[in-house]
């Protein structure tokens, strides 16, 4: 059931990224991205992180995806036109994307041992599991990240600002 | 208890049947309870013609939307003018599902009042509002109308900045219950009646009013209706829509209404508790407790739902600006504030 569950996400997840890469329209693409963003939420579910999912769908297809499309929408981007691109990507591009891979596969496979206990759907991190470990061992991390997101905010402003 | 899987199957079944049926009548008679309204508030009748009262009106309004001629614009991005409503709609109808209606009543190891009991309800349902603005979105966007993509525009800043704001009012409820679990939130306030209402035992009568004005903005009702504003924008996102696909924004814009008004009723003013706690004596087994605690529930979403009709026929719409200026400027520091003092009082009453 969790397994049957896990390949159909994960193929919609993976089909919305190719997708995303090869439509020409921009709201497709971003459409496409949201299936992606929606299917990882699922994943997360599927792993017994529930508020992590929750958090997903809020913040990243609720929010954040929004704004993408409200900006295609206001540019009112065209379809785009497929040209040559750059000499570098073509020659970079494709040993790049491989020895990425490589590497990441090669990462997971040594760490089998500390990663392998994660197993599909048989348990719950409920919020207050989370919060614990979050509030107790993480919490430098943790602030420092919200201090991260602050200076992000006060840019954003800074730059917004009109000029006296 | 073990659950058998057939019982609880069917009775899934029968339990998403019954609410979608209640929930669309709902739909159906708060716009007749609206016309009514603003009917009397303009010192006219409102519908009254067809049936009693005009209580069929919903009826004849809906076969006129169905026998409609069903307009397809020819510029428009066809996929995406069709999907557009029905995720609008699907959206409204989903967050339903979350809701408590009545007290735990359990039958054959099935929670009879609601149709799935999640430990982070409260989450779920803003994620299904967030998904919801992409059926305005991409209604504005895809009908190729200026009157279509100002309005969509106009109602996506607006659900997103005001989606912040509703967000952050909730946080002070969920600190004091301690628990994202809708039933939870309820039943922590059930001990004293009104005085532990969260509204007024729990001091949040401000994230209640911060609530009452992002949800009249998240739902595109007036005050906050600028999405829609028929002097500047024709009819906003819908324009181009007709028949059913038009009918189906309605709906969606008036479920989201219901739900809005269960979720305050959850929150704020202690779901199917009655205010009166324990002052009188239970009378009846069961049945007639649960039936008065479904009264209880229906009747505080009833009065939300008055207020909301209440405040269309009464204030003026919002300019553009002032809208986003009080959103950002005024509801989502009070509601931090709000937040604050609650963790306060409550880390101060906790030692």
């Amino acid at each position: 059931m969790y397994l049957v569950l896990f390949f159909i996400f994960g193929g919609l997840c993976v089909a919305g990224a190719l997708n995303l890469l090869f439509q020409r329209h921009p709201i497709n693409s971003a459409l496409s991205l949201i299936v992606v963003m929606s299917s990882l939420a699922v994943l997360y579910l599927l792993l017994g992180a529930e508020f992590l999912a929750a958090a997903q769908v809020i913040v990243y297809s609720g929010a954040i995806m929004v704004l993408f499309t409200f900006v295609i929408m206001l540019l009112n981007a065209g379809r785009e036109e497929l040209t040559h691109g750059s000499k570098a990507a073509y020659l970079i591009g494709i040993p790049g994307a491989a020895a990425l891979f490589a590497l990441l596969v090669y990462m997971f496979l040594s760490n089998r041992a500390p990663l392998g206990s994660a197993a599909l759907g048989n348990y719950l991190v409920t919020t207050t599991d989370l919060s614990r470990v979050l509030f107790h061992q993480l919490l430098l991390p943790f602030e420092v990240t919200s201090v991260l997101i602050l200076v992000a905010i006060l840019g954003a402003v800074a730059l917004a600002r009109k000029e006296p | 208890m073990e659950v058998n899987v057939w019982i609880f199957l069917l009775l899934s079944l029968l339990k998403v049947i019954v609410i979608t049926v209640l929930l669309l009548m709902c739909v159906a008679y708060t716009v007749l309870l609206e016309r009514k309204l603003v009917g009397r508030i303009q010192n006219r009748w409102g519908p009254s013609r067809v049936g009693p009262f005009g209580l069929l009106q919903p009826m004849v309004d809906g076969l006129k939307l169905f026998l409609k001629e069903d307009l397809l614009p020819e510029s428009v991005h066809r996929p995406l003018y069709i999907l557009a409503p029905i995720i609008a709609l699907t959206c409204a109808l989903l967050s339903i599902s979350m809701v408590p209606f009545g007290p735990d009543v359990t039958w054959h190891g099935v929670q009879l009042f609601q149709i799935s009991d999640v430990n982070i309800g409260l989450l779920i349902l803003l994620g299904i509002t967030g998904i919801g603005v992409y059926g305005i979105a991409l209604s504005g966007w895809s009908s190729n109308n200026k009157y279509s993509l100002l309005g969509a525009l106009r109602a996506s800043a607006q659900v997103v900045s005001y989606e912040l704001a509703l967000g952050l009012s909730l946080v002070g409820v969920v600190l004091r219950s301690q628990s994202l679990r809708l039933r939870d939130i309820v039943n922590v306030q059930s001990t004293h009646g009104l005085l532990s209402w969260n509204i007024f035992g729990g001091f949040q009568f401000v994230a209640f009013f911060i609530y009452l004005i992002a949800a009249y903005a998240e739902t595109n009702r007036s005050p906050f209706d600028l999405p829609e504003a028929e002097s500047e924008l024709t009819a906003g996102y819908h324009t181009e829509y007709s028949s059913m696909k038009f009918a189906m924004f309605f709906m969606a814009e008036y479920a989201n209404m219901i739900t809005v008004g269960c979720v305050a009723t959850l929150l704020f003013l202690g779901g199917w508790s009655s205010p009166f706690g324990n002052l009188f004596p239970p009378v009846g087994g069961v049945v007639v407790q649960s039936l008065l605690a479904i009264f209880w529930f229906v009747f505080k979403v009833f009065c939300f739902l008055f207020l909301y009709v209440w405040v269309r026929g009464t204030l003026p719409r919002l300019r553009y600006d002032q809208l986003m200026g009080f959103g950002w400027k005024y509801l989502m520091p009070l509601a931090i504030l709000n937040i604050v003092a609650t963790s306060l009082w409550l880390a101060f009453r906790a030692g």
